[in-house]
């Protein structure tokens, strides 16, 4: 019998949202009126099933046996010793069903579907994985599913496009805007709205209009809750620092929220730096960007000086996205987390170190963390040590990685 | 009295309905959107609602996002929306204007800055679809400390207690979203919209507009049986669309279908 993966939800001391969703100044419902009654029907049933025993105890089934919780906890030794400072951890969330930490997030929100009555679940994607992890637990279910993505992704992420189809889902082209994530977020909404008595809009990451932000971090936070038991039963004490990716956020909340009352432990959230900083290129809202309102709620933006939400780069399309969670938007003012940016290259450079050393092809995104880790790792000494959310495997990067090489497959 | 106000007065006196017709600034160029403000009232606008270019209109369908992009490629921001309803006000002085757009562009601006230059230019009234009123307290305030209204949305999905909650911080009028979905969408149920107006004329004495559907002379006159403002969005920006390569005839396309609407809207009740 496997080792329960302790999926009740167990609160840590800083307890935010606030009852309105936000997050210090950040969060909230920014939605037109229509959204309104939808998304308090949403927060409601949350409250409720969060709360149930026999919701909790569906969900842990589903995480023990469906997405193969606990992940391990791994102990990078080589790697550690190359880079020759601290420990490194690497939670492999890349191990779970479907190959990142997305399922998590998707099992929990389908399971609120099916109590809600739901028969049809949407959802938007980026590089797919959030779209794959929907028709998954879509196919599952046995509900009927549509994933909104940008043309321009489709084009990119080809093989997770018929991942989805093969599944079941319908994969629906958004040609609108930049014609990537936050287009395609637009146009779930639209469906949502549009559909909003049958339909689940199931959101990928920790952003949009309350209650989204906290309850995906709620179904994420297992990620913190099983490293932190499991960095005590291994090493027998805190890591010294957490490092994760940042895009929406997601995989970096559920590592960090369940360290957020361990004082010394220092946390560190990477964006997306492109082709650096100082180019404008990059998909770093919380390193380069300023506050705003979109997609539902306020939070660190990548806007012009009139307002309008610009385009980002980054290799990773799980990055490639001009907002980011409000609660990590509150984690920066406050200085409970540090947010830095990893470039294109620096993260090409750590897939393949790790890739070489470690045996672990880590994905793009997961490869953000990876980098600035090569940084990090150096200036601690040997007993000190450092968890890392390997949040997804790489081969769906591997036509991207080769084109950088110059390879065609 | 407000120009929104002593518009509503004065059609109620006539017994006549409002008719609001909605247009994305700067579609198709910047300097072709005043004479269509202008050629608009002539053909029966009593209040124009003018769209304030937005990258992400999430509430929006295909028809207006696409115009936000057209818009956006001829580099229109929040300021120039300003300068053109500055620009409107030099020749109508009792037309209201009411600005439609999303929250961002303001807040970039900051909000009291926003309402003073909005009353400066002359606009009436603005309403920020996706600022519910839960969250519109400081703007809604910095509006009405320069005497310009918050007008905000109501939808089929607004409870009781939401309708009390919202007409409390609207002022000028009160919009009702009639169907599920964004604009431009679908056909609607003028028997439930009717039974929702019930609802909302008990909680409010405000004139109530109805938008969302409406796409020709038969829905604009269903409407206007049952509501004090009808509002047309999508309908005319598809004239925008189908004449974009042919941008002269813009304004005669939607000066007839405006003309058509006012025609009918007037006819009820003779």
């Amino acid at each position: 019998m496997k080792k329960s993966s302790q999926a009740s939800m167990v609160m840590p001391e800083v307890v935010l949202p606030d009852e309105n969703g936000h997050f210090g100044a950040y969060g909230g419902r920014f939605v037109a009126e229509t959204l309104m009654a939808p998304l308090e029907e949403l927060r409601q049933a949350y409250e409720t099933f969060s709360q149930d025993p026999g919701f909790l105890e569906e969900l842990d089934w589903d995480l023990t046996y469906f997405v193969g919780r606990p992940s391990p906890l791994y102990h990078a030794e080589r790697w550690s010793e190359g880079l020759g400072g601290a420990q490194i951890y690497l939670k492999r969330e890349d191990l779970n069903h479907t190959g990142a930490h997305k399922v998590n997030n998707t099992v929990g929100q389908a399971l609120i579907a099916k109590r809600m009555g739901k028969t049809r679940v949407i959802a938007e994607t980026g590089a797919g994985q959030h779209g794959v992890a929907t028709a998954t637990v879509a196919a599952r279910f046995g509900m009927e599913c549509v994933v909104y993505m940008g043309a321009e992704d489709i084009q990119r992420q080809a093989i997770n496009v018929y991942r989805m189809r093969l599944l079941g889902a319908e994969v629906v082209p958004v040609e609108s805007g930049s014609r990537t994530l936050k287009d395609a977020l637009n146009e779930a909404m639209r469906d949502w709205v549009t559909n909003v008595d049958t339909t689940f809009y199931i959101i990928g990451t920790v952003a949009g209009p309350h209650p989204y932000p906290a309850m995906v971090r709620d179904f994420q936070a297992i990620i913190g809750r099983e490293a932190r038991a499991q960095i005590l039963e291994q090493a027998g004490r805190l890591p010294d620092a957490l490092i994760a990716c940042v895009g929406g956020g997601s995989n970096a909340i559920g590592l960090f929220y369940p360290f957020l009352g361990d004082e010394l432990v220092s946390m560190y959230g990477v964006e997306g730096g492109g082709d650096g900083l100082n180019t404008g290129r990059h998909a770093a809202p919380l390193c380069a960007g300023r506050p705003g309102v979109l997609h539902g709620n306020r939070t660190y933006l990548m806007e012009d000086s009139n307002g309008q939400i610009i385009e980002t780069h980054s290799v990773s399309a799980g990055l490639d996205y001009p907002g980011v969670g409000p609660e990590h938007a509150w984690l920066k003012d406050s200085g409970r987390a540090k947010y830095v940016a990893a470039t294109d290259d620096e993260a090409l450079s750590a897939f393949h170190g790790l890739t070489r050393i470690e045996g672990i092809m880590p994905a793009l995104e997961s490869s953000h963390a990876l980098a600035y880790a090569v940084k990090l790792a150096p200036q601690l000494s040997k007993d000190q040590i450092i968890v890392i959310n390997l949040s997804g495997r790489g081969d769906k990067d591997i036509h991207t990685v080769a084109a950088r090489q110059g390879i065609t497959l | 009295m407000s120009r929104i106000q002593a518009r509503f007065t004065a059609l109620q006196a006539q017994s006549r309905k409002a008719l609001i017709p909605y247009i994305t600034a700067g579609d198709p160029r910047s300097d072709t959107t005043v004479p269509m403000m202008h050629a608009m009232v002539t053909a029966g606008a009593d209040i124009i609602e003018l769209g304030v270019p937005f990258s992400d209109p999430m509430a929006d369908g295909p028809v207006i996002q696409a115009a936000c992009e057209r818009a956006l490629a001829n580099g229109v921001a929040l300021s120039d929306v300003l300068a053109m309803v500055r620009s409107f006000r030099e020749e109508d002085t009792e037309t209201p204007v009411v600005l439609m757009g999303y929250l961002n562009p303001i807040e970039v601006m900051d909000y009291s800055v926003f309402a003073r230059q909005a009353r400066e230019a002359g606009v009436d009234g603005v309403l920020t679809v996706d600022l519910p009123p839960e969250e519109g307290y400081q703007l809604t305030t910095a509006l009405q400390e320069e005497g310009v209204d918050a007008v905000f949305l109501l939808a089929p999905t607004s409870t009781e207690a939401r309708i009390a909650k919202i007409c409390a911080a609207a002022s000028g009028f009160v919009y009702y979203v009639s169907l599920k979905g964004v604009t431009g969408a679908a056909t609607l149920d003028v028997e439930e919209v009717r039974n929702k107006l019930a609802l909302i004329r008990s909680a409010t004495s405000l004139p109530i507009g109805v938008g969302f559907g409406i796409k020709d002379a038969s829905t604009a006159a269903a409407i206007a049986e049952i509501a004090d403002a009808v509002v047309v969005g999508s309908a005319v920006v598809k004239k925008f669309e189908q004449y974009a390569s042919a941008p002269n005839k813009i304004e005669g396309e939607v000066v007839s279908l405006l003309t058509s609407m006012r025609q009918a809207m007037d006819q009820i009740g003779h």
